[in-house]
């Protein structure tokens, strides 16, 4: 009896405690919220920055001209004849469209804004309409031509709420443009330039392809050495090195290595591939070596814990029936241990991706007009594009930079979709 | 004649010391000078083990250890836990080999060879020595892969049929034929635990090894998993020779012909099975199977 009174006591002790503790348990966790929210609203933030920017860069603005294909004036007259067709002045034909539409015009200055209205690289198109369809020769038809960025700039900025930005433009040429509007002769259409051209000064002809060409064949000669060695290293390690002080040594040091700033392999790969080994600059192949320096720590590391990771009884089993070390690796180990090493491989590939610093080191930040075609074609790739266009003075690029940023996150998160999905195919349980 | 008069005044000597035993705990009796009692060796011998001793480490978890496992026989090993005879029963086939810091001396043969030759190749030695391990661990592969998986590493089939056969009479004598014989490319991991160890037996047996090590085979399995498995390792004694670690003693008195018992390392009694349970020479084994530690 003398107990009751006693548990009652311990009881309401339990009860006078347990509000706070409720209150410490809620607070713990609204920690746990806050720092979520916290980290989806800076990534809100970011993406409504960047999509904000750069969605207008899908878009180009393009102007109807009436163009007369002469003969005379773009000096063709074989069609079959190559040389004939590559030394055309197409630009010239346009040129005369436009005097013909501002008859007005006449000063020389003027004329040569009034040039501007049209991108220097809208000749190309015309090139290759004539190429396409030489029966168009001496004819006269209304052609939308890609407008300038300055004025493809205006164009957009004209709904916005700050007003159309005029930047560097007179009366003059306001006036044109806002005639050719008037008239319905300017429009925006999908900006395939962006997608299908290389690096350019004219912001309206740049485009990312040769980055996007660039980053895939450094990541293709990335993941072709990275992997392979990462693997070969980590089987090694986890299978066959004894544990002694050696081992213990490089396991420290691969740990160390994957620390280290990217620049530094920069400047190793500087030294080594192309001081040394007098490789060219500027090519994919010599980025491929040293992000493969930079991303085999990632790898190695991931893949040991992978293996390690393969239950002790799987191994037992096949040891049990007779199986040598190699058989238990190659048929039961490196299986099991497969999506853990993949979704280590392609975190790998996609901070490669991301990778600015070390390339910079090797000259894969030169302005390369052309798109490249092969890993011993000088190229740059997309972090290293949107260095160059953030750098860039022409207020078009600064949309142009958004875009890229955008195409870049779209393969960032394309690939890290691919390492969960690909963990999830062949994650087996047993 | 004056080895069981020695045994005889040994048993003696324990009886006399019985209080002791019973009071304190068995652990803590010397056993420093302690030598098997009952029948360890036999004439038949498919495996013979002398003097060994085994280390993890700085650790001795085996003191001189001598053991014979006759032809076609079923060896039982009891004891309490951490007595070594798992550590015992994966040297007879260097399963022991994978533990870097673990050392085996002494002598170790089967059918006079010694496997712990530095020369010998452990892969055919497992092939002649297969094992059934605690938790029933089939590979996350189908049940027909499991199976064909031994064959298929040490080459014995050039044929599909062949390998079938192979298959079909491992599973058909592991009693597990007719439960899967309509998915034979399910995966094997979807069995019961009952089925996994069974399967797990008949993967072993499609090598044809000529002794089978049982590691507690059904301790992670319910009492029906576990008759079934009994029944089966009687049925396969008429083939194989067995070594089978357990903590049931009911088990071992069911399935074996000898057991053996262990205590700290040390192999205290060996003894026709039915002997050790109604009758044992040592009075640690007798504390043991009579529940008084373990």
């Amino acid at each position: 009896m003398a107990s009751a009174p006693e548990n009652q006591k311990t009881i309401e002790l339990v009860n006078q405690n347990l509000a706070k503790r409720y209150r410490a348990e809620k607070r713990f966790r609204a920690y746990g919220i806050a720092s979520i929210g916290f980290g989806l609203l800076c990534l809100l933030f970011l993406f409504t920055d960047i999509i904000g920017k750069g969605h207008t860069a899908f878009l180009t603005t393009y102007v109807k001209l009436n163009v007369e294909l002469s003969t005379d004036a773009l000096d063709i007259y074989d069609v079959n004849d190559p040389q004939q067709i590559a030394g055309a002045d197409y630009q010239g034909v346009l040129k005369k469209a436009l005097r013909e539409r501002f008859p007005e015009v006449t000063g020389r200055r003027d004329k040569r804004a009034l040039y501007g209205i049209v991108s220097s690289g809208a000749g190309f198109e015309i090139r290759t309409l004539i190429e396409q369809q030489p029966e168009l020769l001496n004819t006269t038809l209304d052609l939308w031509v890609l407008a300038d960025d300055d004025y493809d700039t205006y164009y957009k900025s004209r709904s916005s709420d700050e007003g159309a930005y005029t930047g560097r433009f007179n009366e003059k040429q306001i006036s044109w443009i806002e005639t050719l509007i008037a008239d319905g002769a300017v429009e925006k259409r999908l900006n395939t330039t962006f997608f299908n051209a290389g690096d350019s000064r004219e912001p309206e002809q740049a485009g990312i392809r040769g980055a996007i060409m660039g980053s895939l064949f450094t990541l293709l000669v990335t993941l072709a050495l990275s992997f392979p060695i990462g693997v070969a290293s980590a089987v090694y390690l986890e299978e066959y090195a004894k544990k002694n002080k050696f081992t213990d040594f490089i396991e420290v040091n691969i740990n160390n290595l994957a620390a280290v700033p990217s620049i530094i392999f920069g400047l190793l790969g500087l030294a080594i591939f192309i001081n040394f080994f007098e490789m060219p600059r500027s090519i994919p192949l010599v980025g491929g070596f040293v992000l493969t320096l930079m991303t085999l720590p990632t790898i190695i590391i991931s893949s040991r814990a992978a293996i390690k990771a393969v239950p002790p009884s799987i191994r037992e089993a096949a040891m049990g029936i007779g199986a040598s070390k190699m058989q238990v690796i190659l048929h039961h180990v490196l299986p099991l241990a497969m999506p853990g090493m993949l979704t280590g491989a392609i975190i790998g590939m996609a901070q490669a991706l991301g990778e600015t610093a070390p390339l910079l080191m090797i000259g894969m930040v030169a302005f390369i007009v052309d798109v490249p075609g092969s890993i011993s074609d000088p190229s740059t790739v997309l972090p290293v594009q949107i260095f160059l266009w953030s750098d860039s003075p022409e207020r078009a690029f600064v949309e142009k930079t958004s875009a890229a940023i955008m195409v870049l996150l779209g393969f960032l998160i394309i690939m890290n979709t691919l390492a969960v999905w690909l963990r999830k195919r062949l994650e087996r349980r047993w | 004649m004056e080895a069981i008069a020695e045994n005889t005044a040994k048993v003696d000597n324990m009886i006399d010391t019985k209080k002791d035993v019973q009071n304190n705990s068995p652990e803590s009796a010397d056993l420093s000078n302690l030598e098997t009692v009952g029948i360890p060796f036999s004439d038949n011998a498919k495996m013979s083990m002398r003097d060994v001793d085994v280390f993890y480490g700085d650790k001795q978890a085996i003191h001189g250890v001598g053991l014979d496992i006759g032809q076609n026989e079923v060896l039982a090993m009891i004891g309490p836990s951490g007595c070594g005879k798992s550590t015992f029963l994966r040297c007879l086939n260097r399963m022991n080999d994978t533990i870097d810091i673990c050392k085996v001396t002494g002598s170790l043969q089967l059918e006079g060879q010694d496997i712990y030759d530095p020369k010998l190749d452990v892969v055919p030695l497992r092939a002649r020595v297969g094992m059934v391990f605690q938790k029933p661990n089939p590979f996350p592969k189908s049940i027909y892969d499991n199976v064909a998986y031994g064959p298929r590493i040490h080459g014995l089939v050039s044929r599909r049929a062949e390998l079938d056969e192979i298959v079909e009479t491992s599973l058909q004598r592991a009693g597990l034929w007719n439960e899967v014989k309509d998915r034979l490319h399910a995966p094997g991991t979807g069995l019961s635990g009952g089925q996994q160890q069974r399967l797990c037996i008949a993967r072993t047996i499609a090598v044809s090894p000529e002794v089978i090590l049982m590691d507690e085979p059904c301790s992670a399995l319910d009492p029906i998993a576990t008759a079934k498995i009994e029944e089966l390792i009687a049925e396969l004694s008429e083939n194989f020779t067995i070594a089978i670690v357990t903590h049931s003693m009911q088990q071992a008195a069911r399935v074996s012909n000898r057991t053996a018992y262990f205590h700290l390392g040390k192999l205290v009694e060996v003894n026709e099975t039915e002997k050790v349970f109604t009758n044992p020479d040592h009075s640690l084994t007798e504390a043991y199977i009579t529940g008084r530690f373990g």
